[in-house]
């Protein structure tokens, strides 16, 4: 390690991890990984999705367990951290998604469950003294309301800045941000990096996490880079820079992807087009984008970036707040997702279990769902009609299950994306968009269904593959359009295909 | 009929076998007769219930629409001289447009199915007392319908037409929710109305269904009602119904959020409702009692139930575990 010889790399640090392991049936999600924690430190932590940064927040918050490793929490080793454990020695959380509740008061908020109490039995809120307590806490973070102000009426940065003042209140000595700014406005990104330096200041420490690598840049002290579970480096103050960061996220070794098999596709005619379109997530942000029949457009960017709320809008679920939408050169009108499958314009959706299938329902019952009347006769449902459809379904996708009438919940989850699959696929799909088609499955299923996408798009359909695999996004797409902060930041054909183009496009920058 | 259908089936023949036992008035043609023209009164507004339930909705309002739709009914053709025939089409509309305001403001306007019909509950109550300034709708003496009596309050060989209505109806719902395209799309959207949107499905437009579907049947049930008493005090007339078509659904096996249950069982739960009124009435139990002795026995019931399915899954889970772990011995 090569921390430059700064005042703080002179005190002993506040946490220590040490070779922490951890692994999942079939995955190791943190190998080996050390890293070091000075009082008054703000490090940056930063890596692709899927790199360990989770599995590391869920260890120091005592969530997880390590497999093996030591956790040293101001000068005690430990072997692993329970939530009391990380809690009582300062560690605080602020998650991505804040846990506040929304219909109290700030005070209210910061110390939930801690209330300070008036002498006799009632056990009456204190509310003189809680304000007493809470002023300081707020004047620390900078914050400019007051504390009873309903949570539901501040902004996001303003509601981060209570939960900041939450931790403060448990005298935490690490704050670990997690993704604080990915959905905050510029304005309102800069006040919570002030709150940060304030924190600083007082000698804590804290973890920023983030995807916006300049937010980094201005903030952290040092840089630690995740990639595949493993420290891919540490980066000091002197050395902390956009490229220097990239590099490590995918490694020194581009991995030269074998250049498409097939020569380049002729292009076919585009089959959706947004155009302008606005959605709900970034309402001043228009997307213009073309699906093009026979091609499989990969839609890469960081999580947040406002694909899958795009998504949404092409199915129908959301409807779009301005900008028009074509299907094969024709103005398209979606109230509905009842109307997107009338138009032949399918999605598997990212959460399987919840929007994906019905768990309840059999495998049958769920392929027969969005195309009930064809399995009918004079609307009464005819399963044999029924089982025969997914009979077809089971053997061509290679469902693994005792029958078509089992529960589709107690299958595995690349069976269930098969039957989701298989729901759209039994009828004739025009744009099938895939929202994380391979998310949670394993290696052997991941293959069959880029074989799926792949047949499709020969077949003439017009593929839109949502995926934050950078690997997946590569290997499979023809064309690579890539969002950022609800726009498309740019659109690349096979020749200009790398992990740092696609990366670069995501965080905002043009490719070289 | 399910494993659930068939225990309920069993314990209404238990409970009626005892009563019989201890008062074998229980079993005379004319007791039976009473007591399956209730089951029919009561099973149809049930029935109707029992399509908001699966969806996961509620209706509270059955009651008063009861007490509304009859005292129209009665007021038609008593005293506007309206052709029966056209105020029973007009009051089933009437029932109808009911339902579909219900659906329209919870689905398109997103307000809970509890509080609308709650709502629902308190207009139509009070709109019936001002109809009638509070007085009572009933048929002038010698005032008479023949065939309209017949087909409501009548019997057919010794059985009350309005069973063989209930057993008409129930055919025709049994396989409108067990067989058709929309009583699948019913239970989907029980289930998970979600994934059930996601999979094309015009979710506002079905669930507007039910709550048609709803207030049709709890219309027609206000017409054998009205026919069955003769005079309505729009005051009292159909109170707490709703918890009896509520408490018919739950004893029949459907679960609250939506999704479960089963036509046979809803039949079934009516049934047994009014099996223990009967009960009530022959075994000297004072008539005041009458909802403790109901609220026990549903209590009970669910109870039972829930534990049972608690006991079935545990045992599944430890036959499970045995399996795997003879597997690993095996390997």
């Amino acid at each position: 390690m090569n921390y430059s010889e700064t005042s703080i790399a002179a005190t002993t640090p506040f946490l220590s991890l040490e070779n922490v392991r951890k692994t999942y049936p079939g995955v190791v999600a943190l190998d080996g990984f050390s890293m070091e924690v000075r009082p008054g430190e703000v490090i940056g932590l930063v890596g692709e999705n899927g790199a360990g940064k989770s599995t590391l927040m869920k260890i120091l918050g005592g969530v997880t367990t390590p497999d093996s490793g030591t956790i040293t929490v101001d000068g005690t080793a430990h072997d692993r951290l329970s939530v009391e454990g990380s809690l009582g020695s300062g560690i605080a959380f602020v998650h991505q998604e804040l846990n506040l509740f929304e219909n109290l008061d700030v005070a209210a908020n910061i110390f939930f469950g801690r209330e300070p109490l008036r002498a006799g039995p009632l056990k009456l809120v204190d509310r003189a003294k809680l304000r007493t307590m809470v002023a300081p806490l707020l004047k620390r973070v900078g914050a400019n309301f007051s504390a009873d102000t309903q949570v539901a009426t501040l902004s996001l940065a303003q509601q981060q800045m209570v939960e900041i003042a939450k931790a403060l209140s448990i005298e935490a000595r690490l704050v670990i941000l997690d993704e604080p700014t990915s959905s905050l406005p510029l304005a309102e990104t800069d006040k919570l990096l002030d709150v940060i330096k304030a924190l600083k200041a007082d000698g804590i420490s804290v973890i920023f996490i983030s995807h916006r690598l300049h937010e980094v840049e201005r903030v952290a002290d040092r840089v630690v880079v995740l990639r595949d579970g493993m420290l891919a480096g540490t980066l000091p103050k002197s050395d902390i820079g956009h490229d220097q960061m990239v590099k490590l996220m995918i490694g020194r070794m581009l991995k030269e992807r074998e250049k498409a098999s097939e020569a380049a596709r002729a292009p076919g005619a585009t089959a959706l087009a947004a155009k302008a379109i606005r959605t709900p997530a970034y309402p001043g942000r228009p997307v213009d984008l073309d699906v093009r029949r026979g091609e499989i457009l990969g839609l890469a960017g960081l999580v947040g970036s406002g694909r899958t709320e795009l998504a949404r809008v092409f199915f129908g679920i959301d409807s779009k707040l301005g900008g028009a939408l074509e299907l094969d050169g024709k103005p398209l009108a979606l109230a509905s997702a009842a109307d997107a499958v009338a138009h032949g314009i399918f999605l598997v959706p990212e959460d399987r279990k919840l929007t994906g299938i019905l768990l309840d329902l059999s495998i049958a019952q769920n392929i027969s769902l969005p195309n009930l009347p064809a399995h009918a006769r004079r609307s009464l449902v005819s399963s044999s009609a029924e089982t025969a459809t997914a009979e077809k379904q089971k053997k061509d996708l290679g469902i693994k299950a005792p029958s078509v009438q089992t529960r589709t919940g107690t299958l595995s989850g690349g069976n269930q994306q098969k039957v989701v699959l298989g729901k759209w696929l039994a009828m004739n799909p025009k744009v099938m968009i895939l929202d994380e088609p391979t998310r949670g499955i394993d290696i052997g299923a991941k293959a069959e269904i880029y074989g799926l996408m792949r047949a499709l798009a020969d077949a003439g359909v017009a593929v839109l593959m949502i995926s934050s695999d950078m690997e997946e996004v590569i290997g499979v797409s023809d064309r690579i359009a890539v969002m950022h902060e609800g726009q498309i930041s740019g659109i690349l054909d096979k020749d200009r295909f790398s992990q740092e183009n696609v990366l670069l496009l995501a965080v905002g920058k043009q490719p070289k | 009929m399910s494993k659930k259908d068939l225990g309920l089936l069993i314990l209404i023949l238990v409970v009626g076998a005892i009563v019989a036992l201890i008062n074998p008035r229980f079993l005379l043609p004319i007791n039976l007769a009473n007591t399956s023209n209730l089951i029919g009164l009561f099973g149809i507004l049930s029935i109707g219930q029992a399509f908001v339930i699966i969806t996961g909705g509620i209706e509270l309002s059955v009651g008063s629409v009861v007490a509304l739709l009859g005292t129209l009914f009665i007021d038609f053709i008593a005293v506007r001289g309206m052709g029966w025939p056209v105020a029973f089409v007009l009051i089933l509309v009437l029932g109808a447009i009911i339902g579909l305001a219900h659906g329209w403001l919870i689905t398109r306007l997103k307000l809970q199915p509890f509080v609308v019909t709650l709502c629902g509950l308190l207009i139509y109550r009070g709109v019936a007392r001002f109809y009638t300034g509070d007085g009572t709708a009933g048929f002038a003496f010698g005032q008479n319908f023949p065939d309209l009596e017949f087909l409501t309050a009548g019997r057919s060989y010794g059985v009350p037409n309005s069973f063989i209505a209930l057993i008409v109806i129930s055919i025709v719902m049994w396989v409108v929710l067990h067989r058709s395209v929309f009583g699948r799309y019913l239970y989907a959207i029980g289930k998970n109305e979600e994934a059930a949107k996601y999979s094309g499905i015009r979710t506002g437009r079905v669930v507007i269904a039910a709550y048609v579907i709803c207030g049709v049947l709890t219309a027609l049930s206000a017409i054998y009602f009205a026919m069955y008493t003769r005079s309505i005090s729009p005051a009292s007339h159909g109170q707490f119904y709703e918890l009896y078509a509520i408490a018919a659904a739950v004893l029949g096996g459907f679960s609250l959020r939506g999704g479960e249950g089963s036509l046979i069982g809803v039949i079934l739960g009516t049934v047994l409702l009014q099996e223990l009124q009967n009960l009530v009435n022959l075994l000297g139990i004072p008539s005041s009692l009458n909802f403790a002795v109901m609220g026990g026995v549903i209590l009970i019931g669910v109870l039972v139930d829930q534990q049972w399915g608690v006991f079935r899954e545990r045992r599944l889970m430890v036959d499970a575990t045995r399996k795997s772990a003879a597997g690993a011995a095996a390997e």
